[in-house]
């Protein structure tokens, strides 16, 4: 079953609740948490790779969005602009998941994964070209 | 058989110059053998695409009504400080100035988002720039404040002007500390967990011609995607570095100053880089050709990253304190696996130089003498050799004391 990763923005009246622990009980999911960050007061953002458990994914996603959780794929929050990028491999050494990786070691170009990003963010102080942005 | 520059020209005039990349060549030369080689091509293009601290630009803006002499005054285009000793318009920026209210390193480590080079592509790229300056009044330039928008294309001269660039071989940065180390070689992860080089290996312009057979002042290359002059060796140069049997330095060697009309380059072979915790540089496209006069020189362009030998330095404590030790020696074609082994551990590799750019810079270079829209020029001098006893020598401190004034004459 493949792993979905999202980014769901938390708005200040919900940070109080025990949602993700609603995903694991009420929807059966495999939640591995990637990153959160919860102000109190403000919006909490919180990155997830979440396991299809029983099949009930969507299910839970509309759960979140009827609770007023904002919900996008992390595909659509991390961009690299390859307009930007002049192919130096500088991300390559410490990106840990190989999303930003030199696929062909003859051409020596850059590609991005998307779907390896874990947007750990140690791509960002590396890049000299802000090459990669990371929007939530 | 020998050629000349003159000959190889006349072959570019009439379309017939044979013009290879020093990668394409590589494959060349295994294949048909040293002699063949140079027979058939007459030209080997290089090229780099990297950061270059030491460049900058000069303009001259142009005169206000009433005249004003911003020289001796201040100077900033964006919000970063520019030079003004000059004469009264004449203004110069480098790539590594920052706006004065930039907060450097204060909060550690500084982003640096913003400086001298970013200006440069900013201008390159037909961008509006705001002008500013302050000075004092003088009889014939009374005017003392300038606030104003400006771009490339209305002043009237607008020059790259870079002092040290093409650096022969590089250091491999790596850091033994147990703290991350910011510095110009990029971000360094403590116990050496990877290692950052800056190479064009094989495509380097001064790896291909190591010993300055061809390359001299007044040598016609390719820069910032216009065209642009050697104008001498470069700051630093430092010749007389120990070298593999194929003449090629084993450590940062040559260097060349150069120069060209900014406007005719392009935001593409002029980038403003920012390293977080250092500060800011200009990524700058450079690319030589290489006439094969003879079969030596043929033997020079045919090197590959297996035969180019770059020295692993220790950023944390060696280079900060100057010390000379090198920590391992490593390959070009190692440094690009992705992988090397300094003292039996695994570190991984990443560039700062651009090899895929610097492909294109000699594919460019390539084009343009096979169109006939570049022909190579006769330098006027050579520069200074392994030979030459030219050498690169640290600061001679001599600590200032103030004059004691209560002294009994």
């Amino acid at each position: 079953m493949p792993k979905k990763k999202l980014v769901l923005n938390f708005p200040p009246h919900l940070i109080g609740q025990a949602i993700t622990y609603r995903l694991i009980t009420d929807y059966g999911l495999v939640v591995n948490i990637l990153r959160a960050r919860i102000t109190p007061q403000e919006w909490g953002s919180m990155v997830l790779e979440l396991g299809n458990g029983n099949g009930r994914l969507a299910e839970a996603v509309a759960f979140l969005t009827e609770l007023g959780v904002g919900v996008e794929p992390l595909s659509k929050e991390v961009r690299w602009h390859e307009e930007r990028c002049i192919h130096c491999t500088a991300c390559t050494g410490p990106c840990p998941t190989q999303a930003l990786a030199v696929a062909d070691r003859h051409s020596m170009t850059v590609s991005f994964d998307q779907e390896r990003c874990i947007a750990c963010e140690l791509c960002l102080p590396v890049c000299p070209y802000q090459a990669v942005e990371i929007l939530f | 058989m020998a050629k000349t520059i003159q000959e190889i020209n006349e072959k570019i005039k009439a379309g017939r110059a044979v013009v290879l990349t020093a990668e394409e060549i590589i494959g060349v030369v295994r294949a048909k053998g040293v002699k063949q080689a140079a027979a058939m091509v007459d030209v080997v293009t290089t090229g780099t695409f990297a950061p270059m601290c030491s460049s900058g630009a000069y303009f001259n803006v142009g005169h206000a009504t009433p005249r004003m002499k911003i020289g001796g005054g201040r100077v900033t285009l964006n919000e970063v400080a520019a030079y003004a000793g000059f004469a009264a318009v004449d203004i110069l920026v480098g790539a590594t100035a920052l706006p004065d209210d930039d907060p450097r390193n204060k909060v550690f480590p500084g982003k640096f988002p913003y400086g001298g080079g970013h200006v440069i592509e900013d201008l390159v790229g037909g961008k509006d720039v705001r002008l500013t300056a302050s000075t004092y009044g003088t009889d014939c330039y009374p005017r003392k404040t300038l606030d104003t928008w400006i771009r490339l294309a209305d002043m009237n001269e607008a020059v790259l002007f870079n002092m040290r660039n093409a650096y022969q071989n590089y250091n491999v940065a790596v850091n033994l500390s147990d703290r991350v180390r910011y510095t110009y070689m990029g971000v360094l992860q403590p116990r050496m967990r990877n290692a950052n080089y800056c190479t064009a290996g094989q495509l380097s312009p001064l790896l291909n011609d190591p010993l300055y057979r061809t390359i001299g002042v007044g040598t016609r290359i390719f820069l910032g995607g216009g065209q642009g002059l050697v104008v001498s060796h470069g700051t630093q140069h430092n010749p007389g570095m120990p070298r593999t049997n194929g003449g090629v330095p084993k450590r940062g060697a040559g260097t060349l100053a150069v120069t060209g009309d900014l406007k005719h380059m392009s935001p593409r072979w002029l980038r403003g880089a920012s390293f977080t915790g250092y500060g800011v540089t200009l990524t700058v496209g450079l690319g030589i050709p290489i006439p094969i006069l003879n079969e030596e020189i043929m033997e020079f362009v045919a090197v590959s990253d297996a035969d180019i030998i770059a020295p692993v330095v220790d950023y944390s404590e060696a280079y900060p304190n100057g010390k000379p030790e090198v920590l391992a020696e490593v390959t070009v074609a190692q440094l690009k696996s992705g992988e090397i082994s300094v003292n039996g551990k695994k570190v991984v590799t990443a560039g700062l130089s651009s090899y895929a750019r610097a492909r294109e810079v000699a594919r460019i270079l390539q084009e343009w003498i096979e169109t006939g829209s570049f022909w190579l020029a006769e330098p006027l001098a050579p520069l200074p050799g392994p030979d030459s006893g030219y050498a690169f020598k640290p600061l001679k401190e001599r600590p200032y004391e103030p004059p004691n004034r209560n002294a009994v004459a």
